[in-house]
């Protein structure tokens, strides 16, 4: 097999065009609404209220419980049934947010856990609410702990989006099957999906890195 | 900042306990406990673990519940959690007091300086400045004016020690509380954190303070209270309690510290 470059060079601008309009932006909508819900779902768990815990628990049960790519279909063509559709963009939106949020719950509430109980009392006896303590004393020191397990969440999210092809989001791997179809060339055009998408994931993990090391800024080397 | 003339050693009570009990599950940590501390005064309770001295403390700065008991506070908070006590008088009588813990329990993601002046910023809403300058003066006073943009990891245990005093100095109590100040700190940093002490305590600066440091206790205390399994078992001046105790307990416990081996 020789290497048709030419096809790689003019397949370059669709798939790039799929990763910046699609892929980039339906993951990072996602992670962050994701990460604001696992946050809320990992609090309900932390919570002594039952019905809170509860309701989280059975949560993020569900969501680890079953295939993203059926949570997806669930979402794009199993809802129009009882009368809601929603377009590819916001299903593949929803679904990922809601997966994400599963995941990352649990990550969260470890890395609460992670911090010493005497945390919490120092922020008491300075007068604190538990509220208080939470976002001042607490999240900070958990958000150091949950870095890397939140990058691990992120990075397989990027790769994870390439199943909104298959609800007509027009992405990075959508634009590779499009022009593989097209040309006969399946090995070379997922080849250079493949290629992108380590690309992308690298550059994610470069800004783990960068953010480890600032957060490391106040422990001991 | 030390608390004001009026405030002589030995005048008013400032703090009254009376009956406080407190159960872990089916385990009592504290069987009725009674103390009273006049303004100015230094009450040091001693004991071996698991006494429930810290419990006590514990319960005075509002991190445990009391089963029963009334706390009255300057002759002007009453609690009394046999009822029902509300979260407001809960919180009244926890602002009345800072807590010095063993293990400092610095906030490691803030520098010395910005330990000291979230209580006052964030939840007293003082201006920021004033919260800066008073800092940076409780700073000076206990040797560390240097070391304000340090993170606790990287001062050393006596450091932080010290910050953790000025982080509860900071908030202006009435009532000063430190559970085993020195018991987290290698031999040579005790000496540090006691001195610190000592000096808030000849400034005015009422306190109660459970120690392992009987020479301390000895040379600081108004009153030492010597705590085994859950209850008083006996009080008084230091000279008396830790040279001359009239109960074998605390005989026991005192010549095991004095002579560990």
């Amino acid at each position: 097999m020789t290497a048709n470059w030419e096809l790689v060079w003019s397949s370059l601008g669709p798939i790039l065009m799929g990763a910046v309009t699609g892929t980039i932006p339906v993951a990072l909508a996602s992670f962050g609404l994701g990460l604001l819900l696992a946050l809320v779902v990992a609090l309900m768990r932390l919570s002594r209220n039952p019905v809170l815990s509860g309701i989280a628990r059975i949560y993020i049960s569900v969501i680890r419980g079953t295939p993203l790519l059926v949570q997806l279909f669930v979402i794009f063509y199993g809802l129009p049934s009882v009368g809601i559709t929603i377009s590819p963009w916001p299903s593949a939106i929803i679904a990922f947010s809601l997966n994400v949020g599963g995941y990352a719950a649990e990550v969260i509430r470890a890395a609460i856990l992670s911090v010493p109980k005497g945390q919490w009392e120092a922020g008491h006896t300075i007068g604190m609410s538990r509220r208080q303590s939470l976002v001042r004393i607490i999240l900070p020191q958990a958000a150091r702990v949950s870095v890397p397990p939140l990058s691990n969440t992120f990075i397989s999210l990027v790769k994870d989006t390439s199943l909104a092809s298959l609800i007509l989001v027009t992405e990075l791997f959508r634009q590779a099957q499009q022009v593989a179809a097209f040309s006969q060339e399946f090995m070379l055009l997922y080849l250079e999906a493949a290629v992108i998408y380590w690309i992308i994931c690298l550059a994610l993990a470069g800004g783990q890195s960068v953010l480890e090391k600032r957060l490391d800024r106040y422990v001991a080397h | 900042m030390s608390p004001t003339e009026s405030d002589l050693p030995g005048t008013a009570p400032l703090l009254t306990v009376r009956g406080l009990r407190k159960a872990f599950g089916r385990h009592e940590v504290l069987k009725s406990i009674d103390i009273d501390v006049r303004r100015g005064e230094v009450v040091t309770l001693i004991g071996p673990s698991g006494s429930g001295k810290t419990t006590v403390l514990r319960c005075l700065n509002g991190l445990e519940v009391p089963d029963a008991g009334v706390v009255e506070f300057g002759g002007e908070l009453t609690v009394d959690f046999s009822a029902q006590a509300s979260k407001k008088q809960l919180s009244a009588l926890r602002d009345r007091s800072a807590m010095v813990f063993q293990h400092y329990n610095l906030f490691p993601h803030k520098t010395a300086l910005e330990n000291i002046i979230e209580g006052p910023v964030q939840v007293q809403k003082r201006p920021k400045a004033e919260a800066v300058q008073d800092a940076r003066e409780l700073l000076a006073r206990v040797g560390l004016a240097d070391k304000e943009n340090s993170y606790p990891f990287e001062l050393s245990g006596g450091q932080q020690q010290r910050v953790g005093i000025v982080r509860a100095l900071a908030l202006r109590p009435q009532l000063l509380l430190f559970d085993e100040p020195t018991s987290a700190l290698d031999p040579e940093l005790v000496g540090e954190v006691l001195t610190v002490i000592k000096e808030l305590a000849d400034e005015g600066w009422t306190m109660v303070v459970v120690t392992h440091e009987l020479a301390f206790a000895r040379e600081v205390a108004n009153e030492v209270i010597f705590m085994d399994g859950g209850v008083v078992v006996e009080r008084g001046h230091p000279d008396t309690v830790l040279r001359d105790p009239r109960e074998e307990r605390t005989r026991q416990f005192v010549d095991r510290l004095l002579n560990p081996f």
